[in-house]
């Protein structure tokens, strides 16, 4: 339904996008994971006719993006990351005037605002004006609009940032019911736990390019043994963190020992074989070693670990490093027209 | 050029999107009511400025306040019409502009319509209560075949300089860049024209200024129509380099208002690809 083909970005010496290719099937929730700066943002505007890309071909429902942009823009719903409503109009009167952008009779405008103001729990506040909205309340507002012309492909891009957990559940909630009745989802998410709970496939998006893709099932399945997170003490120095580091590598059955900085210098680590008979070996292992032992944590692969995997850093780590990083002056020129 | 199903699509995003300027409008008027006042204020201050000033020394043989009327006339409509880029600034900024962008609009020029459709009648609506307001101070009034005179120039310049504002309002980074840009241009080109004094009262210099501003070209003819000596073909400025019908002015007008258009439209085609 979606197709982005080798597609390249750069906004002056940065680049944003490096050949990214993503394929959503019809009907599916397809999440799209990645800490902030990975390009997220970038690749759902070229997706959505906001920024053509230098390079690499787009595809949605089958129409060309890029030779018959109008055609594509009926087809799609975005709902942006930073919601831009009038706020001297009513949630009404902006539904009105979407209804006529998307060309809408006035009768078709009128049932679908009523609709989905009942499905979005609008009713009560719809004919208030949008500058007295709530977060939560903006949100759904914005779903509205992006909705509104019933489309085949739906886009939100962090749908969930900011909101409370009320809020994001009942979103969650919606999007569900709109992928059963066949809506293909497009969504993209810093949050491990969204997109894990939510997504039918996901592609894990980092410095421009996709580096995992599959099921939530695949991805984790394929980094095979249990994940282990040892903590010597509650928050330990980086040089005692790097002594154990040393010693766990020699373990036997271990691999991929890396430092955690985001937990408070835990060691994160690979047990090849899985089950509780191969972590009472290794509990002997580490005191034999006599390694001391804060905290010990085993679990089956979470999508941290396959982000983990394929970049050698955890996604806060990354989240972490790209807001320091991040130009907001520049982001903004590149979001106007 | 279109079909009719094009023109329906392309009225109806018009339309929606001019309501939505006239609903920000009534519910926020006070864009309306300091376009009227400030020149409200220039038409009494400066009315009563040279009150005094003896009989027949302004063309036209009336009192100051009646040579006056024309000027403020003017600056009422192009003060309003300078001021059309900054909603659409505001769009650009806020983001809103991109929620028009994802639509699939039939064609991207009814933003650029919308605006003009709006900021033409707001300074028209602004004119006529400029228009009241000079009537009711006595400077007369310019009669039913004066009227069209005077709304036809209005609408001349209006054009004009709303392409202009449109242009600066997607050339320029930011909206404090272009309330810098109105802010600058406003008063300079009142004084420089012939609102305010007939081109004899000027300096050599500042005559060939005036002679050639846009503006003066607008307040000639509606001058003449409030002096009630309006007709195509009657000389109404007396420039440096010559004398001008009110045929001319129009003319001149015209072809400024449309060069504009034509110049920003790769402007604006960038803009909205």
């Amino acid at each position: 339904m979606i197709n982005l083909e080798q597609i390249y970005k750069r906004y002056g010496s940065v680049s944003a996008l490096e050949g990214l290719s993503l394929e959503v099937p019809k009907g599916c929730l397809y999440g799209l994971l990645g800490p902030n700066g990975a390009g997220k943002t970038t690749a759902l505007r070229i997706l959505c006719t906001l920024l053509a890309p230098d390079q690499g071909r787009v595809f949605i429902a089958g129409l060309d993006a890029l030779a018959d942009p109008r055609g594509a823009r009926a087809q799609l719903g975005y709902v942006a990351q930073e919601v831009a409503i009038d706020k001297i109009l009513t949630g009404r009167e902006l539904l009105e005037l979407q209804g006529s952008l998307y060309h809408l009779s006035a009768a078709r405008s009128r049932d679908r605002i009523a609709a989905l103001s009942a499905l979005l729990g609008m009713e009560e506040w719809l004919d208030r004006r949008c500058g007295s909205y709530s977060g939560g309340m903006r949100r759904r507002l914005d779903l509205a609009c992006g909705l509104l012309h019933d489309p085949a492909v739906l886009v939100l891009d962090e749908p969930t940032v900011g909101l409370d957990i009320e809020s994001r559940a009942a979103l969650w909630d919606v999007l569900q019911q709109l992928r059963q009745q066949g809506t293909t989802i497009l969504l993209s998410s810093h949050y491990l736990e969204e997109v894990d709970a939510l997504a039918d496939r996901l592609a894990i998006l980092d410095r421009g390019c996709v580096i995992a893709e599959g099921t939530p099932e695949q991805l984790k399945q394929q980094l095979g043994g249990d994940r282990i997170t040892l903590r010597v003490r509650e928050f330990a120095s980086q040089q005692e963190a790097q002594r154990v580091q040393q010693i766990i590598q020699g373990l036997l059955g271990v691999s991929q020992v890396l430092i955690n900085r985001a937990q408070g210098h835990a060691i994160n680590f690979v047990l090849e074989a899985q089950g509780s008979e191969a972590l009472l070996q290794l509990r002997q292992q580490l005191e034999h070693a006599q390694v001391p032992v804060f905290s010990l944590a085993q679990s089956r692969p979470s999508l941290d670990d396959v982000y983990l995997q394929a970049t050698g850093r955890t996604l806060m780590d990354a989240e972490l490093a790209a807001i320091s990083s991040r130009d907001s002056k520049a982001e903004k020129k590149q979001a106007m027209r | 050029m279109f079909a009719p199903s094009a023109i329906a699509e392309i009225s109806q995003e018009t339309l929606a999107l001019s309501k939505r300027l006239f609903l920000q409008l009534k519910r926020r008027p006070s864009t309306l009511v300091a376009g009227i006042l400030q020149p409200l204020i220039w038409l009494v201050l400066f009315g009563a400025l040279f009150a005094k000033a003896p009989m027949g020394l302004f063309p036209g043989g009336g009192s100051y306040g009646k040579f006056l009327g024309a000027g403020v006339i003017v600056f009422t409509a192009f003060s309003a019409a300078l001021n059309a880029g900054l909603p659409v600034m505001f769009d650009r900024e806020f983001g809103f502009l991109n929620r028009l962008l994802v639509a699939p609009l039939r064609s991207r020029y009814s933003i650029v319509l919308a605006s003009v459709l709006y900021i033409t009648s707001l300074s028209l609506v602004q004119s006529l209560a400029i228009m009241a307001a000079a009537w009711g101070l006595g400077y007369g009034w310019p009669g039913g075949a004066g009227l069209l005179v005077v709304i036809g120039t209005l609408l001349l310049l209006v054009a004009a300089v709303t392409a202009l504002s449109l242009a600066l309002a997607f050339a320029l980074p930011g909206h404090i860049e272009l309330i810098a840009v109105i802010f600058v241009a406003n008063l300079p080109l009142l004084f420089a024209s012939t609102a305010l004094a007939p081109i004899s009262y000027m300096p050599g210099w500042l005559g060939w200024l005036a002679a050639l501003n846009p503006l003066t070209f607008a307040i000639e003819p509606i001058r003449a129509a409030y002096l009630g000596q309006f007709a195509f073909d009657a000389v109404v400025l007396e420039a440096p380099y010559g004398a001008l019908t009110a045929a001319q002015c129009l003319l001149l007008l015209l072809v400024l208002s449309a060069g504009l258009f034509l110049s920003i439209r790769p402007l604006l085609d960038r803009k909205l690809s």
